[in-house]
């Protein structure tokens, strides 16, 4: 850890960021506004998550390391919601699927005592079960808002044809879960080949055994694989009703003729 | 004739637009009624709140005279067929296509019966719906719809994107299925020769109201043709 010892060297790896704003300007992708508010919210939070999970583990109290993963579950389902604001009822949709994915996944881990109930193990789990939860929401919430909207004459042919709002939009949700699933389920698979993930690499450059690098890793992408399952169908069950009435008809799009 | 369809008072407005805004007219039982009008007189729109696809913020649509509002739609939509603009077919073959409302019924039905009676030769069955022709698809759609034995076929410009040929081939084939089954038609069309080939009877909206209602021979030549003029000359 002693070349990451001051912020100083931490901001020298900002000569990457200045590779991605530069292409950015030079191919006019108007993405320079998103990367300098990402690299700055993102220094701010890692700086600030450091000193939370440092308080944390100075409390050795398991009451705060459940209040800070519930916040996680908050502001991971206000974000996704975000992505979709046309879709009512899109916080707490997200909000149910990340919260349930991370309360079932963590809540199996440590019933079989694969880890112990400590903030040093559940903060960051939860973190990687939540983030990875939340990009799943975002995608399946994304996918299904878009393809019923490009799909309006095949959802009501179907509806037409006397099928019930779910079964008219269940190839939708087909496609969605497929799509918010394939990204983790491709990465676990060549997991190790292609590239190291980031518990690993934390572990092994943090001095760990890397064999017991491994076998953590191993867990955490059963974990993942398993949350973010859980989180895609929750949310694409809860959430494809927002787009029906109970009388199984669309809702109306904007200039509905 | 007894009137299979009325339709009293009926209003829709969708985010803060009212596309239908009072309209009233009736489909006798066993004839082919054409709804015309000009692009965004609500004449799809008409067509979606009789069997329900859209829920109208006033008015009543009756079929038999009972309220549709208060059936079950599921239920509605299966006594009343519609077929769209594009055919939107489901499943890997033409089988498949055919019985997807049947199937998700609970019922059987006779798929070589159904592709002889919309012109279509039984050895299609197998076939991929998306190697058809879309005039071939749209027979299908058909043939999916009546799968149903519905009371009520709704069609919603049903031949606007096909080819002159195949376009005529439907419109016979419309004016047989609705003698050879008495199945009541409505047909949203934009074509007035169309209208003079196929329909019986003749509502005319604009702008989300009813303008009137006439038989096809009072609509293009008798009290209904100073409309009909006004139509066509683009003053509706």
């Amino acid at each position: 850890m002693e070349g990451l010892e001051t912020v100083g060297s931490a901001l020298l790896t900002l000569g990457l960021v200045a590779v991605a704003v530069a292409l950015s300007l030079y191919e006019r992708l108007d993405l320079e506004k998103d990367i300098g508010v990402a690299v700055v919210r993102s220094f701010v939070q890692l700086a600030a998550i450091g000193y939370v999970i440092d308080y944390i583990f100075k409390l050795e109290s398991l009451g705060a390391v459940v209040l800070l993963l519930a916040g996680m579950v908050g502001f991971a389902a206000w974000t996704s919601a975000r992505r979709v604001r046309s879709v009512p009822l899109a916080l707490p949709v997200a909000a149910g699927g990340i919260g349930v994915a991370a309360v079932a996944t963590l809540g199996v881990l440590l019933l079989l005592q694969i880890v112990p109930p400590t903030a040093r193990y559940l903060i960051p789990l939860g973190g990687m079960v939540i983030g990875n939860s939340m990009n799943t929401a975002s995608l399946t919430l994304t996918r299904i808002r878009d393809d019923v909207a490009e799909q309006r004459l095949k959802v009501e042919a179907a509806l037409a044809l006397g099928a019930t709002s779910r079964q008219a939009v269940s190839p939708i949700l087909k496609t969605a879960l497929q799509r918010a699933m394939i990204p983790l389920i491709d990465s676990t698979k060549t997991t190790g080949i292609i590239f190291l993930p980031g518990a690993m690499v934390g572990m092994i450059i943090a001095g760990a055994d890397p064999l017991e690098a491994a076998r953590l890793q191993i867990v955490v992408l059963y974990m993942l694989l398993g949350s973010v399952s859980i989180a895609a169908i929750l949310v694409g069950l809860l959430s494809y009703r927002s787009f029906f009435t109970p009388r199984h008809q669309l809702q109306p799009a904007p200039l509905d003729r | 004739m007894g009137l299979k369809i009325r339709i009293s008072g009926l209003r829709y407005a969708a985010g803060g637009v009212e596309i239908l805004k009072g309209v009233n007219a009736g489909v006798p039982e066993g004839g082919i009624t054409s709804v015309v009008g000009p692009s965004g007189a609500g004449k799809s729109t008409l067509l979606r709140a009789i069997n329900r696809l859209i829920e109208p913020t006033a008015g009543e649509v009756y079929l038999d005279g009972s309220p549709t509002s208060e059936m079950d739609p599921l239920v509605l939509r299966r006594r009343v067929g519609m077929v769209f603009q594009l055919p939107a077919l489901f499943g890997a073959s033409v089988e498949d296509a055919v019985l997807y409302g049947a199937r998700l019924a609970g019922r059987s039905a006779d798929v070589d019966r159904l592709l002889k009676m919309v012109g279509l030769d039984a050895a299609f069955r197998g076939r991929d719906p998306q190697t058809l022709s879309v005039g071939q698809q749209q027979r299908v759609s058909i043939a999916r719809a009546l799968a149903l034995e519905p009371e009520v076929l709704l069609m919603d410009e049903p031949t606007s994107a096909l080819d002159e040929a195949a376009r005529r081939r439907i419109e016979e084939l419309v004016r047989e299925l609705n003698a050879r089954l008495n199945l009541t038609i409505v047909l949203v069309s934009h074509a007035l020769d169309q209208v003079e080939r196929v329909a019986d009877r003749v509502v005319l909206l604009a702008a989300g109201r009813s303008e009137g209602e006439w038989s096809k021979e009072e609509f293009f030549s008798g009290e209904g043709r100073e409309q009909a003029r006004r139509f066509i000359s683009g003053r509706l």
